[in-house]
């Protein structure tokens, strides 16, 4: 199907969508984690009273500025984007996406925008109890924010609480708090969230052992690093723990994804959980017998614990999900392309019965639509509809991509773990700053939470593929057709203004930085 | 009161030093993305091509039973 779609329109949007979605990202978990460092760092002042913490708390939050200010409304673009390049998919998903944002809209800007003026205009203007809750309230309104934009995300991964109205071509929410407390959107909450504290922790840290190898504001940066250290390992920790759930969440609803990230093309008890592998290069998507890796070293058995809290537990790879496995009960994708034929066939006579006025078949093809069994056995499979039997490689995502993405995402978050705790306890003992090989660690590690961050974008974006709405909506249909170049032309408008825009982060950020905490 | 909050609010952004050139950058960025992106780069495709909800639907639909 879509032999009419022009495909390098696709790709466009999709580049479109990607880059405006990763620049945005750059900026909000600096500010959804370092609003917290600040409010913490504020409470200590407020209860100290001591001139050092005021600095360190003033410091940081002209930091947390600089990023907001930079940062703020870049999301917006994306929802230019849902309007223009993916109408079909906004009218399809139109009131699940609606309704978290009109409450993200309500609720979270208003709190975030009143109280972020109050936290840096309030220094004595306001009571001193007033002000500090402004910090609080900046922080938690930010990171409100960010629940409703992840709750309609996860609808896309896993979605719940809705039923499709085949009159109107669109997503009814039936329970706003199965959409709102799915078990998807709480894990991806919380991972998101916790590894956005913990990027705030490394970048923290970094600037703080910059100030130590420069020999400047000692007992700033050692406090900072103390804060940060402390702030930095529960968030680790935190974010290993929802990531051992997401991977759970993710084996039951979005099999596919976890065989990607994993390169698990056949699969097996006592499934490994790889540390570290190379895949080859002419290793296909597509499961054909051969050996798809140059080394690999794992665990065995570790997946099929995460996944089932059982060693010995099945974990399906890419061939069982392709081609099905009946002692697993799971249909072959050729199956389930046959009964998404279906119901997008009956989608269409219930659309041609309108257009001619036959008002009996339209009734019965609709009514189909709210019959709980033809909808599992059929409409659960509509995505699967829109692709060939022949071409059953595209019902696969890249799995090099997730792979290699997904385990930079872990490596990672195992060295920003081990980072703070080492940079927590040397400087609570006041030996951090004897260490220049660390702080030089701790600087050059600066970027490397914003890798590993979009590295975990990459598997939850990308490893959905070829879905916009799992299993529902394939992205090729959500897009709009318009004319490649417009989206072309766009795209590096946004590549220019995107560039300029970072550049000046960058300059404004180390230029604070150099000041210090005594400069203006 | 009120006079008060525009007070806060006045003196706030007069005794900025390094916010200025941050609210130079909001500014600009806020018209480009609205003046110029919104306006000329980005129309609700379906809000300008058709008039009521009932039109959007069945150009939708005819979207995914047509691919």
């Amino acid at each position: 199907m879509f032999e009419s779609i022009d495909m390098s329109l696709v790709d466009w949007s999709r580049g479109q969508f990607a880059l405006t979605a990763m620049f945005h990202w750059v900026f909000v978990p600096l500010t959804l984690g370092l609003s917290f460092i600040v409010a913490f760092m504020h409470t200590i002042y407020f209860r100290t009273g001591q001139e050092e913490w005021k600095k360190m708390t003033k410091f940081w939050m002209k930091l947390f500025g600089i990023n907001f200010a930079i940062g703020v409304a870049t999301g917006i673009i994306l929802e230019f984007e849902f309007g223009t390049n993916w109408s079909n998919y906004s009218w399809f998903v139109g009131d699940i996406f609606g309704t978290p944002l009109a409450v993200e809209g309500i609720f979270a800007f208003f709190l975030e925008s009143t109280f972020i003026a109050i936290m840096f205009f309030g220094w004595n203007k306001v009571s001193k109890r007033f002000h500090l809750a402004a910090s609080w309230l900046t922080a938690f309104g930010a990171n409100l924010s960010a629940v409703w934009i992840l709750v309609a995300n996860s609808w896309m991964q896993n979605p719940v609480g809705t039923v499709f109205n085949p009159l109107t071509a669109r997503n009814e929410m039936t329970s706003f708090w199965d959409v709102a407390l799915s078990e998807t959107a709480v894990i991806k909450f919380l991972h998101t969230i916790t590894s956005s504290f913990l990027l705030a922790s490394i970048f923290v840290i970094g600037v703080s052992a910059w100030f130590l190898l420069k020999n400047r504001e000692v007992l700033f940066a050692r406090r900072s690093t103390i804060i940060a250290g402390v702030f930095g390992v529960l968030a680790a920790l935190v974010t290993i723990l929802t990531g051992d759930s997401s991977a759970r969440d993710i084996a039951r609803t979005q099999p596919m994804k976890l065989a990607a990230i994993e390169g698990l093309f056949d699969g097996q008890t006592r499934a490994p959980l790889l540390a570290i592998g190379a895949l080859r290069r002419d290793a296909t998507k597509m499961p054909d017998g051969n050996e798809k890796f140059i080394f690999k070293i794992g665990f065995p058995g570790v997946l099929s614990y995460m996944v089932h809290l059982d060693t010995d537990g099945f974990v399906p790879g890419i061939s069982d999900l392709v081609y099905g496995n009946e002692e697993q009960g799971i249909l072959s994708y050729e199956e389930r392309i046959e009964r998404g034929s279906v119901a997008i066939q009956t989608l269409k006579e219930m659309k041609r019965a309108k257009d001619r006025g036959d008002e009996v078949t339209y009734a019965a093809m609709a009514e189909k639509f709210s019959d709980p069994k033809w909808v599992e056995d059929y409409f659960q499979h509509f995505g699967f509809g829109y692709f060939k039997k022949a071409d059953l490689d595209d019902l696969i995502p890249n799995v090099k991509l997730n792979f290699y993405s997904f385990h930079i995402m872990v490596i990672l978050g195992v060295h920003f773990l081990i980072l703070s705790a080492i940079a927590l306890w040397l400087a609570m003992r006041n030996r951090w700053g004897n260490h220049k090989w660390l702080l030089w660690i701790a600087l050059l590690s600066i970027p490397l939470p914003w890798i590993a961050s979009q590295a975990g974008w990459v598997v939850a974006e990308l490893g959905r593929q070829p879905w916009v709405v799992y299993e529902l909506m394939p992205t090729i249909a959500a897009v709009t057709r318009l004319d490649a170049g417009a989206v072309q032309l766009t795209f590096w408008i946004f590549t220019l203004t995107f560039s300029a825009l970072f550049i000046a982060e960058i300059k404004i950020m180390l230029s604070q930085i150099k000041k210090g905490p005594g400069g203006h | 009161m009120v006079k008060r909050i525009f007070m806060f609010y006045y003196d706030g952004f007069r005794s900025m030093t390094w916010g200025r050139p941050l609210w130079l950058i909001i500014l600009v960025k806020l018209f480009i993305m609205f003046f110029i992106l919104k306006i000329f780069f980005f129309p609700d495709i379906l809000r300008k091509n058709f008039r009521s909800d009932a039109e959007r639907s069945d150009h939708v639909l005819e979207q995914l039973t047509n691919p």
